[in-house]
């Protein structure tokens, strides 16, 4: 029956230890937003949130663990929506 | 049960509309990129105007909730029934949690006559009004979600009660703790995009 795929189990401590960074993040994103930086602020607000998600992704979504199926449709989902916003904002930016 | 479960078809099929999520999202940061940069000015206005320690309170709870979701998999994967279903109690706790949050948060600028197609908003200008129409249309569809996501794990907890969900077929946890995740990552953009512009 468990033939097919094994399934990855993640420890209570590795999930203790994103939630960590995850607080931590959330931390700093709130420190650097009292910070002016102009332009910057919004940037760096997006990288931070990026590395936030990306964590959930790999690891309280397994996606570290999935098979290429899962993972290239992922990715492409990414760049559609990369593509979606970041032409959507160029257009917009420089007309 | 003769036949086979296909766990890999069954998380495909979830992924797969968690990517429609992901795009119905991202059509409206779309239209907040494009309005950002029209009126920067009052979008810092109408950010200013948003409670922080309630946003800062909500994403934690949020992350701590999506925390014990997957925890509750770990536990349902290791046979530990009892640990799960308090993990998951927990979860549909913090997901309360939240959306009394947010019960005040949008009593409270409701009551300063803040909502859209209130007489302030009209009125004044339209920067600040797109903002907060913005606001209401992504945290309110972003509340359905959570919403949802209490039912999905509801659903869940009862099945793991039942021994529905065991530790050799665990999909309907483990597709109601992907679409959790999902709401902790849209609120992950949602916090500083609303809560914490300048």
């Amino acid at each position: 029956m468990e033939n097919q795929d094994k399934q990855h189990v993640l420890s209570f401590t590795q999930l203790g230890m994103v939630l960590a960074i995850l607080l931590v993040l959330t931390g700093v994103t709130v420190g650097v937003s009292y910070i002016d930086m102009g332009f910057f602020n919004i940037p760096i607000a997006l990288a931070i949130a990026c590395t936030k998600v990306t964590f959930v992704l790999l690891f309280f979504m397994h996606l570290k663990y999935e098979g290429r199926v899962i993972n290239i449709s992922f990715i492409s989902t990414v760049l559609v929506l990369v593509i979606l916003i970041g032409f959507t904002f160029w257009d917009v930016a420089y007309r | 049960m003769s036949s086979q479960v296909d766990r890999a078809g069954i998380k495909l099929g979830m992924w797969l509309f968690l990517y429609s999520e992901i795009i119905l999202f991202g059509g409206l940061f779309v239209l907040y990129a494009a309005y950002l940069h029209r009126y920067p000015e009052f979008f810092a206005e109408g950010g200013k105007e948003l409670n922080r320690v309630i946003g800062a309170v909500n994403t934690i709870v949020l992350l701590i909730s999506s925390f014990t979701v997957a925890a509750s998999i770990t536990a349902i994967q290791r046979n530990a029934k009892k640990q799960a279903v308090g993990l998951l109690l927990f979860s549909l706790f913090c997901g309360v949690v939240f959306l009394v949050n947010k019960y005040f948060e949008w009593g409270a600028k409701i009551h300063h006559d803040i909502y859209p197609n209130s007489e302030t908003l009209v009125a004044g200008e339209p920067g600040v009004n797109i903002f907060f129409g913005l606001y209401y249309v992504i945290t309110g569809l972003h509340g359905l979600h959570v919403i949802i996501g209490m039912a999905l794990l509801s659903v869940s907890l009862i099945f793991v009660l039942n021994g529905k969900v065991t530790a050799s077929r665990f999909s309907m946890l483990d597709n109601s703790g992907l679409y959790w995740h999902l709401v902790d990552l849209i609120w992950i953009f949602v916090f500083p995009l609303f809560y914490l512009v300048l």
